[in-house]
């Protein structure tokens, strides 16, 4: 009887905690706050990972600071909190945290079902393999019988339940809570295969010991569109949070940099004087000011910037562009018009 | 002299019952409060809410599994699986560190110094350390050293080890082997009506009969010779190398093993400290007593002083047994698919579905509890005052 009691006086705190909540207008508790606080993964070099001094780095965190630039005219007004990908809708939606930027893919449940709204894709992904090198394999389609390490929840263990059904294979699925685990338990032996997004593995491959041993298989089979996510229900925070991606890419695309902004600001250029608000004010539709556009490029630059800053060529993931190029170039990044 | 008034107010017993009625009326008023409010919440965040999803498939596939479970099965199979691998890994559990308990008390009461001292520096050093701790610590212990599977210890080539687990050969029974079934119920049967005949016979007239070694023959020998007069109907899956991993056979995860042996060793530390607790609350002359009717040690122990220990030791095992069920759910952190890790980790991450699934993990960890604990007092009830 005591434990059915603790147990109902537990879960009507739970329920009071969670009444505590209101999602009405994210934008003014944000400056109430003076913060823009996003979800983060934490742990992925090139995404979001804090360095040795704990200054925060990577795409998601900067694409944050480009939230906090546009609201703020200040990109350090921005805080990650990391989140385990268990419990990283589960923070969104209780208002734990204002916005997702965790290498997020945009699947339909996750719109649809979760309460939860996709605002765009910030970086095009697919899953792959990692396998040690002496496994003596050079295709997915070698694995038949492998044990594949895994982290629990995500869309990866899906597709490749998915992938090795539909090739006819079977597997051993060992899964962990954390990426982290599951890479050292993989890296013990314990797992022929590591699989996640292939960005995600040459940021994990970055990590091992003997980086050489290990080799990323060709196969990339699925798609993983990553993006950032905001609670459903607030209108206006998921347009300030969509428009500031679309014009970080837009500003790519009319060759707007952090550099040249300023200059930019006497174009004659009647698409970049609409972006940078120069004689008309779209800032005001999104509850802010008509420099948005221009706060976020100064402080942060355009997409490309981003992109080649935290994962290009010439960081430790050595990404190529790819199809995260603009659609300009063949690639398929690409914004609506500001007009 | 003045008289006592006695209102329905000033009555005791009564203030009693209002108070209670009181205090449950705002209990109950809260939770419905709180219930409906988690259902407003979750309808203007747009969240789907119900308990359909468990018949929709999982999609995900899980490593160890009692029961056919394929990605395609539904979230209740995967429900289902959870439990009995959690039930699993606490069975074995609870079994192997009550045995180890005992030994572990009974001996660190020992009169031999060392064994003694031995026994009580291992307490002390398990028990001390967080049982996290010790499981991470098993599992990379148990990992490191293996070898992988090409290169895994061969014994006899029946059984295999390497960091892939322990592959032993599966039976697979032909026809025939309902009647070794029966056979072997008859046995079991037969032992117990012997065993408590006996205890009938010894009570009545004095003259033992010895029960339990005749029925461990029967139990033993009368399925063995059906088995034979039946000419085998058993064939063996013998696990073999074949690409990376091993196929056929049983694998008994080297999660598992961690798992079993950290719960076993933590959990058997406080086992044996309540069993020296309970030996030495039993009066020093029962053993004077056993000792001047010449029993032996052994059978001091087996018949005077562990049954009138066990009033004292009942209690608190039900405790550490509860808390060993519980504590297999750090099972998360090595990946061994235990309730909380399958159900209350992948399910709900992949259906979204958090309310229902946490509310459905409370609900059966609180009922094997509550079995377990229901079972334990009956226990402790038929045998704690006898004799008093």
């Amino acid at each position: 009887m005591k434990t059915i009691k603790s147990l109902m006086a537990a879960s009507v705190v739970a329920a009071i905690c969670l009444s505590g909540t209101a999602f009405a207008n994210t934008l003014e508790e944000v400056k109430a706050k003076g913060y823009v606080n996003s979800g983060v993964s934490g742990k992925v070099a090139g995404f979001s990972a804090p360095d040795a001094k704990g200054h925060w780095t990577g795409l998601d965190v900067d694409f944050t600071r480009a939230v906090a630039s546009a609201i703020f005219d200040d990109p350090n007004k921005a805080r990650f909190t990391p989140v385990a990908f268990k419990e990283a809708f589960t923070a969104l939606q209780s208002g734990e945290i204002d916005m997702l930027t965790r290498n997020t893919t945009w699947t339909f449940q996750r719109d649809a079902k979760l309460g939860l709204e996709f605002v765009g894709t910030i970086f095009y992904d697919g899953q792959g393999f990692m396998v040690r090198k002496d496994l003596g394999v050079k295709s997915a389609l070698e694995l038949d019988g492998a044990s594949v390490c895994t982290q629990a929840g995500t869309t990866t263990e899906l597709n490749l339940s998915d992938y090795f059904r539909s090739k006819g294979m079977t597997y051993k699925p060992v899964v962990y809570e954390s990426a982290d685990e599951a890479t050292v338990i993989y890296e013990s032996g314990r797992c022929d295969v590591y699989t996640t997004d292939t960005s995600g593995l040459a940021a994990r491959r970055t990590t091992l010991k003997a980086t050489e041993d290990h080799m990323i298989l060709p196969e990339v089979i699925s798609k993983e569109p990553l993006g950032p996510a905001v609670r459903q229900g607030d209108q206006q925070w998921s347009d300030i949070v969509r428009w500031t991606l679309f014009a970080l890419i837009n500003a790519e695309e009319l060759g707007i940099t952090s550099e040249n902004v300023d200059e930019m600001l006497k174009s004659s250029n009647p698409a970049v004087k609409r972006l940078l608000g120069v004689d008309v004010d779209f800032g005001q539709h999104l509850g802010l000011t008509s420099d948005w556009a221009y706060r976020i490029i100064k402080h942060m630059g355009n997409y490309g910037e981003m992109y080649e800053r935290n994962v290009g060529v010439n960081t430790v993931l050595g990404l190529e562009r790819g199809v995260n190029a603009l659609w300009t170039e063949g690639g398929l990044i690409y914004a609506p018009p500001v007009r | 002299m003045y008289e006592q008034k006695s209102t329905l107010l000033n009555d005791a017993r009564v203030r009693g019952w209002i108070a209670q009625a009181l205090v449950l009326i705002i209990l109950l008023g809260l939770s419905c409060y709180g219930i409906y409010n988690v259902g407003q919440n979750l309808q203007k965040s747009g969240i789907t809410t119900g308990f359909g999803f468990l018949s929709e498939p999982s999609g995900f596939d899980i490593s160890q599994t009692l029961i056919p479970y394929s990605s395609k099965s539904s979230y209740l199979d995967a429900l289902k699986v959870g439990v009995l691998n959690t039930l699993l890994v606490s069975v074995f559990g609870i079994i192997a560190s009550t045995m180890l308990g005992f030994f572990l008390g009974v001996i660190r009461l020992s009169p031999n110094w060392l064994v003694a001292k031995m026994a009580g520096a291992y307490t002390e050093m398990i028990r001390n350390v967080p049982l996290l701790l010790q499981i991470l610590f098993w599992y990379l212990a148990i990992l490191a050293p293996l070898p992988g599977p090409k290169a895994a210890l061969n014994f006899q080539d029946v059984i295999f080890l390497c960091n892939r687990g322990m592959q032993i050969p599966k039976p697979i029974w032909g026809p025939g082997c309902e009647v070794v079934l029966a056979s072997l119920i008859v046995a079991v049967l037969v032992s117990i009506g012997l065993i408590i005949w006996a205890g009938k016979r010894q009570r009545m007239t004095g003259k033992r009969f010895p029960a339990f070694w005749v029925s461990l023959i029967l139990v033993v020998s009368v399925p063995f010779t059906v088995l034979a007069v039946t000419g085998f109907p058993v064939g063996w899956d013998v696990p073999a190398l074949r690409g990376f991993n091993f196929r056929g056979g049983v694998t008994i995860l080297p999660e598992l093993i961690a798992l079993w042996l950290s719960l076993t060793l933590y959990s058997a530390t406080f086992i044996g400290e309540y069993v020296r607790a309970g030996i030495m609350a039993v009066d020093k002359g029962q053993r004077e007593a056993a000792q001047a009717l010449g029993y032996r040690p052994w059978l001091m122990y087996r018949m005077v002083i562990i049954p009138q220990a066990m009033r004292v030791v009942t209690p608190p095992l039900i405790g550490q047994h509860l808390t060993l069920i519980k504590n297999s759910s750090l099972a998360v952190v090595i990946g061994y698919p235990d309730l909380v890790h399958v159900f209350a980790g992948t399910a709900l991450n992949q259906s979204g579905q958090a309310v229902e699934i946490i509310c459905i993990t409370i609900a059966v960890y609180l009922t094997i509890s509550l079995v377990i604990s229901a079972f334990m007092n009956w226990y402790n009830n038929k045998y704690a005052l006898r004799g008093l």
